[in-house]
């Protein structure tokens, strides 16, 4: 199990030489993994049938219930299989979609390691990994959009993708922090066995709020939508594969997952539908405004997400069957169409369906797989989208909450999808012939496979219902909460409202299409006419405001006076420290004298050598000076017999004079820049932190709240650490993590200061 | 930066500069049972190189070092995160010390461990810290380099 979701990270770094060997061919190799997979998963499918949901534990972190702990149920198992399954047809298709390009296996890094991520996330029993792999999706979702880098609006539109997602990612996560709290386990599988009363707890409501934000950014419900559509700047088989059949489902798939333990809240079942509703209406209307066939699909897709989302939250169980159909259903179609979509982008040079028409007889395959999984779009019968969809119209009109409003924005939709369907199938390949950029004919077997394949599924699980029923959809509702012995698929259920709803929708779908080519231009002003008060325009609105406070409070902070740095950091430990001191403690008046001559003369010397260091003119002397108080430490530390701590001081001491005097080259002549009044000023802020750090080392050396450590370490260090050295014991053994959390500090410091001098080099070359 | 132009200095320079080294590899380790250890060592050694580096100038030390003083960096982080891996093999938790002990000839052994192991790692990256800032700083001094 273990190996099943962290192949795909393997295969990714192996990825690049792959490509190499592979050649153009390398796409067939890759797409082995997720269909050995998909028939690994499909094996496991008897046994979850039969016996219900299992549990695979490896253990990680187990002191804190951070486990790689895998949860097969019917749900999880069916995202699996849709993840590995599309995915197969999905790396095959990006084969022949990116044939030759520069970065094909950087593409194919990011790609596999998305998928693995996304079995990660959908497979996980725990909360936290869960998580882990929801931020690995959003992470690489954000690098295949942003692949074409060099266009700015793929990096625009990658950042929107990813502000968005991860914003609701830490929403998520503090939600799932409360929902491991309140139900006492973090694993999901404890969580939905817990009898803790998750909704009648104090913190169901900020919880539910929280976990809803994740999953409503990352799968796209309004008014988070905006992203999606752009994020279409991805290569095709990243929009089908990511934005479409499988990472904007994975909001979808909490939602699923959490139902049995949190669909009873009233919260819950109102803001679902309401939101599921309302995104469903948008994205079907804002499908057919558009011309540009990836958008017209990725409105489609919000649509779908809405429908889901709805679904859950209605939570009969017709609700239910309706979304594992409607899941099922969607995956197949919406991944052919997209793939589709990029093959008339590939081969006609141009991504919007006005240019395009007349190319069934150039293209015979492609006409014939769009014009099938258009169908299953649209919800026509025979095709396992009519199922899904007449499902959904009768889980619709039976909804505990909002009973007048879905219906309405259902039979929206079904118009809007139907439009959809007929700009996607009808528009490029029939009518007249137009010319397009490139002269198109059909595409290759690579990019053929995934198409034909998916559409003939979407054919073939209409036809033969008993298929999905038994083995996707069943499952699906048994963990959901439903019962799985009542799910009956049927195409005919009679002359019923759904199929009366569903001919209404086809009649004025038909006008709409009929005259769509006409109402172009009024869509385009109505489409921008939103825009300008629509969600997006929220986003960059609040973008302006972070950049705008954020040079506000640079310019304030950051003023570039060394100075005044030293001036705020020092007020403002003297401030804090000085009041807790004061208030918490109260001033230490009992001064120690120094017991014996020695100390008392290094003391001397500091003094003197500090005033020398202020009062000099000369920056060498000052650098001397400062070194005199340095090393005179390091002789304090030797007296009171701590002999590594003085050879680090004299070490340290040593190369940060010399570190010095190579930037005391680079400074312009000593010169007083200061006014007298500014030097008294600093003269007292000086005085205050000297003040502050007397007190505070003479209450340090007072108080004593715990036995000191030292003693333990003392004690321990030869047994358990095999030395006698104390200090270096710890350094590197009992307190070894920390040390190394220490050197990588110390590389990082090292890499800014040369980052530092090369910029300032290339400045002035430059 | 320019190179001391001082016979004194370089020819002492030639003798203290591989003494030091030596010496830092000693303190290292010995750095277990006696006052020494990875950090300091590596500040000796830091210390040995840029004197040579004030002595001999930036060329001449690149050649000395013959890798950048930034591959120290790297390397010495992954010495001290390998150092973690042997416990992990024998399922303890992380960075739990291994002890092994290597019998010298003339019936004496020498104390391998993995804290050993890390000090390298420690040695190696402060050696690299500084040497990556010294050498960026002087050769910031002269832009033909």
């Amino acid at each position: 199990m273990l190996l099943a979701v962290l192949s795909g990270f393997i295969l990714a770094l192996f990825a690049p030489l792959i490509c190499r060997v592979a050649g153009d061919r390398c796409g067939w190799v890759f797409a082995l993994l997720p269909a050995t997979l998909f028939v690994w998963f499909a094996g496991l499918l008897p046994e979850v049938m039969a016996n219900g949901a299992q549990v695979v534990r490896y253990p990680w972190f187990p002191a804190m219930e951070i486990n790689l702990d895998f949860l097969i149920d019917g749900l999880s198992l069916m995202f699996a299989l849709l993840i590995s399954g599309i995915g197969t047809f999905i790396l095959i298709y990006a084969g022949g979609y990116l044939k030759g390009h520069p970065y094909l296996g950087r593409f194919y890094v990011v790609m596999l390691s998305f998928m693995a991520s996304m079995l990660g996330l959908v497979l996980s029993d725990n909360l936290v990994t869960l998580f882990v792999f929801w931020e690995l999706t959003s992470i690489t979702s954000y690098l295949l959009i942003g692949f074409e880098h060099e266009d700015v609006k793929a990096r625009a539109s990658a950042l929107q993708g990813l502000f968005v997602t991860v914003a609701g990612g830490l929403a998520l996560m503090a939600g799932l922090i409360m929902l491991g709290t309140v139900a006492g386990s973090y694993s999901l599988s404890g969580v939905l066995a817990s009898d803790a009363d998750l909704i009648g707890h104090e913190w169901a409501v900020p919880m539910l709020l929280c976990i809803l934000a994740g999953a409503f950014t990352k799968s796209a419900q309004v008014p988070f939508h905006f992203w999606l559509p752009n994020a279409m700047a991805a290569p095709t088989p990243v929009s089908a594969f990511l934005h479409s059949a499988t990472m904007v489902k994975a909001g979808v798939y909490l939602l699923a997952r959490l139902n049995p333990a949190l669909g009873e809240a009233e919260l819950w079942t109102l803001l679902l539908s309401l939101f599921g509703g309302l995104t469903m209406f948008t994205g079907a209307f804002m499908a057919i405004t558009h011309t540009g066939a990836k958008k017209v699909l990725a409105y489609s897709t919000i649509m779908a997400l809405g429908t889901l989302v709805m679904l859950i939250g209605i939570g009969t169980h017709y609700a239910l069957v309706a979304f594992a159909t409607f899941l099922v259903a969607h995956s197949l179609y919406k991944g052919a169409l997209f793939m589709i979509a990029g093959i008339l982008d590939h081969e006609t040079g141009t991504k919007d369906v006005a240019e395009m028409g007349g190319l069934a007889p150039l293209m015979p395959v492609t006409a014939v797989a769009a014009a099938v999984a258009a169908l299953s779009l649209a919800g026509l019968p025979p095709l396992l989208g009519f199922v899904g969809k007449e499902l959904m119209f009768e889980a619709v009109l039976e909804a505990p909450a909002w009973r007048m409003l879905l219906p309405v924005l259902a039979f929206g939709a079904g118009i809007g999808v139907m439009v959809a369907a007929g700009i996607i199938a009808i528009k490029p390949f029939y009518g007249k012939r137009l010319e397009t950029p490139k002269h198109p004919h059909e595409a290759p077997v690579s990019m053929l496979a995934g198409p034909v394949v998916l559409a003939g599924l979407s054919l073939l699980f209409g036809v033969a219902l008993f298929i999905p029923e038994q083995t996707l959809v069943a499952p699906v509702v048994a963990s959901l909460g439903g019962t799985a012995e009542k799910v009956h698929l049927a195409l005919w259920h009679g002359i019923n409202m759904p199929l009366i709803l569903s001919l209404g929708c086809l009649v004025v779908a038909g006008v709409i299409l009929r005259f769509w080519s006409r109402l172009q231009p009024q869509l385009d002003v109505l489409r921008e006419g939103l825009g300008r008060f629509g969600p997006e325009a929220g986003y960059f609105r609040i973008m302006e405001w972070l950049t705008r406070i954020a040079t506000w409070q640079t310019r304030v902070l950051q003023n570039g006076t060394m100075g005044n740095y030293m001036i705020t950091l020092a007020l403002t430990t003297v401030g804090i420290t000085g009041f807790t001191l004061i208030t918490q403690y109260g001033v230490p008046l009992r001064l120690p004298v120094p017991d014996s001559g020695f100390a008392a003369g290094i003391a001397l010397l500091m003094i003197v050598s500090a005033f020398f260091a202020t009062g000099t003119v000369s920056r060498l002397g000052s650098v001397a000076a400062m070194s005199i108080v340095g090393f005179a430490v390091a002789l304090i530390f030797i007296l009171f017999s701590a002999p590594d701590l003085g050879i680090t001081q004299i070490l340290v001491e040593t190369l940060t004079v010399i570190l010095l005097v190579l930037v005391l080259f680079r400074l312009p002549g000593f010169t007083r820049m200061s006014s007298p009044l500014e030097r008294w000023r600093d003269i007292i802020v000086a005085v205050l932190v000297g003040s502050l750090m007397t007190v505070l080392i003479l209450a340090a050396t007072e108080v004593q709240f715990f036995e000191p450590i030292s003693a333990e370490h003392v004690a321990r260090s030869v047994p358990d650490g095999h030395g006698r050295n104390i200090v270096n014991v710890i350094l590197v053994d009992f307190r070894a993590l920390d040390t190394l959390g220490e050197i990588f500090v110390l590389a990082l410091a090292a890499v800014g200061v040369y980052s530092m001098i090369r910029l300032k080099a290339e400045d002035q070359t430059a | 930066m320019r190179e001391a132009n001082t016979l004194i200095l370089r020819t002492a320079a030639l003798i203290l500069v591989p003494m030091q080294l030596l010496f830092s590899v000693f303190l290292l380790l010995r750095g277990h049972d006696e006052p020494g250890g990875g950090f300091i060592a590596g500040l000796v050694a830091s210390g040995a190189v840029v004197l040579f580096l004030f002595s001999y100038g930036v060329s001449a030390t690149r050649e000395l070092l013959r890798v950048d003083p930034r591959d120290f960096l790297g390397v010495g982080l992954l010495i001290g995160l390998v150092s973690i891996l042997p416990s992990l093999m024998l399922g303890q938790p992380a960075m739990t010390a291994q002890w092994w002990e290597i019998p010298l000839p003339g019936g004496g052994y020498y104390k391998f461990s993995t804290p050993l192991i890390f000090d390298v790692g420690v040695y190696l990256t402060v050696i690299g810290s500084i040497l990556t800032m010294v050498v960026g700083l002087s050769e910031s001094e002269e832009p033909d380099v």
